[in-house]
Order: structure tokens, then sequence, then C-alpha cells
């Protein structure tokens, strides 16, 4: 538990340090206050930008930190020197996830001072549940991958499936067909109720799907290519 | 403190380390010594556990690698070429994560680094350090916990020599104070200064091994003394009889500049056993 809680604080100093992983934490939640009291249209749906950028956030944010952090850790070898500090993989990767998981719920936080007070424990229960899908599938990406780049560059296209398809899905019914499969898209339709009635068997079970697919993913990288 | 026998070791097709063997003893300094891809580094992955050989009989105080738990690991203090910094954190906070890691006081972080001479860099970040001080943190984390057995890769590759000095002196004193230390290098000179005794590894086999002066002593085919007389000239004696005598009517005369034996340098020893260079790749 010692080892994790050091891994948690150094990754803490460490996201302070580093502007490029910041800003993806920072940058949702900001705009999601901004928008939320900058922008009334007569006819736009209720909390339109919060449920928008709370989708996004998901499919970005944790996805490429955790990815990042653990392709940049193979790829300069520090990795190496924890595991041989008697850092275990399980520790680290916990370790990570835990710290990254934390600050996202802490933008989620954020977020969630547009929503009126009734409708919050909701929204952090579905934001924290997306988190930890994408941060599952971040460390199978960041496991798999051999430097940042890379790591990068496998990313991308998820992310842009993840955060843009339920956006997309506004405006398209093709889209809206193909996004249904995705998780982010199944949370979409859960914050536009803020309630889990109407919420049937089908979308519970794509969550689970994705849920199970990202713990397959992670599972199938870490044999292949472990932590080393 | 390390003992190895007969370990093998490939990567494909490509045999890295044959049937290598040898003791390291609790308190002295180990050189492998060895050109560049001579199985130096995998050879130490092996020792620390990073990696299984394919064969062999491995002990690494009194147990073996593969069988090492993280605690164990503590016990060990490894400097990597590779081994890398957290380049964002300043110097303290790369060693103050391991002292948190290894159950040891911020203070002795800060001590490692007054040990290394880098106090004044404490606070800056080890992206702005140069190689050589990068090279002292990488020690000072090394050495930090106290550890009973050192490993250390190249650690003056590509220093200059005053940096290269201070890491000398530096694990010297840590030998002073009772550690083990296993170290590997192509620099014959480092190896010459600081080792008790040494194996000259080649393409993955030992070629030779023992006391560094043993070993140039034995490559001693020569064997002359190459006196330079105070009138400028150099001259060139056998050992014994006739020449034995001139040498002390010399001496006597105080016509004698300086005088050294014909003892080879481990580098021609090694020139001599491998037809290469240290310098070159294996």
């Amino acid at each position: 538990m010692s080892n994790m809680i050091v891994i948690i604080k150094k990754q803490l100093k460490d996201t302070l340090k580093n502007k490029t992983i910041l800003i993806q934490f920072i940058l949702f939640p900001f705009m999601t206050v901004l928008m939320e009291n900058a922008v009334k249209i007569d006819g736009m749906p209720t909390f339109f930008f919060t449920k928008l950028f709370a989708v996004m956030y998901i499919g970005m944010a944790p996805l490429t930190a955790t990815a990042s952090v653990i392709a940049e850790e193979k790829e300069k070898n520090t990795l190496r020197v924890l595991t041989m500090a008697d850092i275990r993989p399980w520790q680290y990767l916990c370790g990570i996830g835990i710290h990254i998981w934390m600050i996202c719920m802490l933008g989620a936080c954020v977020m969630s001072t547009t929503l009126p007070a009734e409708k919050i424990p909701f929204f952090l229960l579905i934001m924290g549940t997306g988190f930890i899908i994408s941060v599952i599938a971040g460390a199978s990406i960041g496991i798999f991958s051999k430097n940042q780049m890379m790591a990068t560059s496998i990313v991308m296209p998820f992310m842009m499936i993840l955060s843009f398809a339920p956006m997309l899905s506004l405006f398209n019914d093709r889209i809206k067909k193909f996004a249904t499969v995705v998780y982010t898209q199944q949370l979409m339709v859960l914050f536009d109720e803020m309630t889990f009635r109407g919420f049937y068997a089908n979308g519970i079970t794509i969550l689970l799907v994705n849920a199970l697919l990202c713990v397959l993913l992670f599972a199938f990288a870490y044999r292949r290519k472990g932590l080393a | 403190m390390i003992k190895c026998k007969n370990v093998k070791k490939s990567f494909g097709a490509h045999e890295v380390l044959k049937d290598i063997g040898f003791e390291a003893a609790r308190g002295s300094i180990f050189g492998l010594l060895g050109p560049s891809g001579a199985g130096k580094t995998t050879l130490i992955r092996i020792l620390t556990g990073q990696i299984a050989p394919d064969g062999g009989n491995i002990r690494v105080m009194g147990m073996d690698p593969q069988a090492l738990s993280g605690k164990d690991k503590k016990h060990f203090g490894i400097m990597m070429d590779n081994f890398g910094l957290y380049e964002r954190f300043s110097c303290i906070d790369n060693l103050g994560m391991f002292a948190d890691l290894y159950g040891i006081s911020r203070e002795r972080a800060l001590s490692a680094l007054r040990e290394v001479g880098l106090t004044d860099a404490a606070k800056r970040p080890a992206s702005d350090l140069s190689k050589g001080m990068r090279a002292r943190l990488q020690l000072a984390r090394a050495f930090m916990h106290e550890p009973e057995l050192i490993f250390l890769d190249e650690p003056t590759a590509g220093l200059d020599p005053q940096t290269m000095k201070g890491i000398h002196r530096f694990i010297l004193e840590k030998k002073k104070s009772g550690a083990t230390i296993f170290l590997t290098t192509h620099n014959m000179e480092e190896a010459y200064r600081l080792c008790d005794r040494i194996v000259l590894l080649h393409q993955g086999t030992i070629v030779e091994a023992g006391k560094p002066e043993e070993i140039c002593r034995r490559y001693d085919h020569q064997k002359r003394i190459l006196i330079h007389l105070a009138d400028g000239r150099d001259a060139v004696y056998e050992r014994g009889g006739k020449d034995a005598e001139e040498i002390c009517k010399l001496l006597r005369n105080e016509k004698v500049e300086t005088i050294h034996s014909t003892e080879p340098t481990l580098e021609s020893v090694f020139l001599e056993l491998t037809g290469k260079n240290l310098q070159e790749d294996a």
C-alpha cells in the first residue's frame, strides 16, 4: 500500500509539472463552466455543454493520460528502476490508475457545479464509471506501446471515436447507429436522462461488454508485453 | 557475494554469454571488462534478476537472482546507463521518491546529493543537468540506501576526466565503507585503478581473469627494464645477470631519471588475447 501511495504522490507531482497532461485534465471542466455560463440559446437542451463535454472528457483525458504516462516511463526506463526498487507491476498500475481517476473526478466535480444539486451524485457516478473503463483502455495502450509516440498514434483513433462519436451522433443517424456500441454513447444516453429509468438491458449490456473488452485488452497487452 | 558457473544466454541465434564463471568477494570491487557488445550489460541484467539465463548456476548474496524478492532487491544498488531519471523532477525529488520507497529519510537523500557534489543543483530539474551531473545523480540514487551490493554499468562512459575522477573517488569511498561493487567498463585505466579483480570478456567468453596487476605481469613477455637516463637517452635492460649489475651501477652514479618495467597495459593484454581493441565493438 505504501508503495502505491509513493506512486500516486510521484504522479501527482509529475502531473503538475507536465503541461501537456495537465491541460487535458483542466480543459474540459474549464470549457464546461465557461460555455454553460456564457452561451444561453433558446431551445438548446438543458445542460447541453456539461453533457457533451463530460462524454468528451471521459473519452479523452483518462485514455491519453494513462497511455502517455505508462509509455513515457517505459521509454525513459524509469519503470525498470521502479521495479528494481520493489514496486510490483500491480502497485504501479493501480497507483497510476487511481491517480488519474482521482484527478479526472476532480475535473468532474468542477463540471458538476453547473448542475442542480440533486443531479450531481448521479452525474459523478456515471463519470466515475466512464473514467474506470477509459483508464483500463489507456493502460492497455500504454503497456502495448514502446514509446510515447507510439502510444499517441494508437490512442488517437480510439480517442476520436470515443469522444466525437456521441457528439456527431446528435447530428447524424448513421453515426448514431454505429456509436450505440461505444460506451461513451451509452453514457451520453444516461446523461441525457440523468436517471437510470429507461436505461434498459441493452444499454447495460453494451456498457458491460465495453468494460469487459477493455479488461481483456489489458490482460492481452500485459501478457504480451508485461511492464518491463 | 556473487558466484557464477557456466552461465549461458542467447538472444535468438546469437549467443551472448558462453559458459561464464567467476566469483566476486564481499567488500571488493569486481570489474567486468570488455568492449561494447561483449555481453557485460546482459550479465548485469541476469545477476540482478531482470532476465533469466538459459543455463548455469548463479548465486547473488547466496540466492538465485530469479528468486529474489522485491525486498531482497532493496539490498542492491543499480546504476545502468539506460536507467532513466524523472526529467521534470528536481534532483532532490528524484532521490526523495526513492527514499520513500526504500524507507529512508529525506535527509539521507540530501546527504547522498552532498556526497556526489550536487547540493547546489538540488532544486534543478534533471532535464537541465549535464551528462556528468546526471551520472552523479544516478550514482547517488544507487548508493543512497547504503546497499550491500552495487552494480555499476559503465558508470563513467563518455564523461570528462574530472567527473570521472570524482566518481572513482566516490566508488572507492563506498568500498571502504564495506560495499561490494560489481563494475562493468571498457576503460582499462578505470578497471586497473579501481578493481580488486577483473575478468576480460570478449564475445561472451571470459578470456582472462585475476587481479589487474597480476594479469599485466602474466603477459609481460619481454621481462625487461626500461631506464630513462639523466643524459636523455633511453636504455633497455634484462632483469638479471650483467644487466642487473649495470642498473645498480647507474643507480649508484645517479644517472637514472626513471625506471619502468615492460609489463603491458590491460588494453595490450586484451589486444593480445582477442586481436581487438577495447574501444572497438565486439
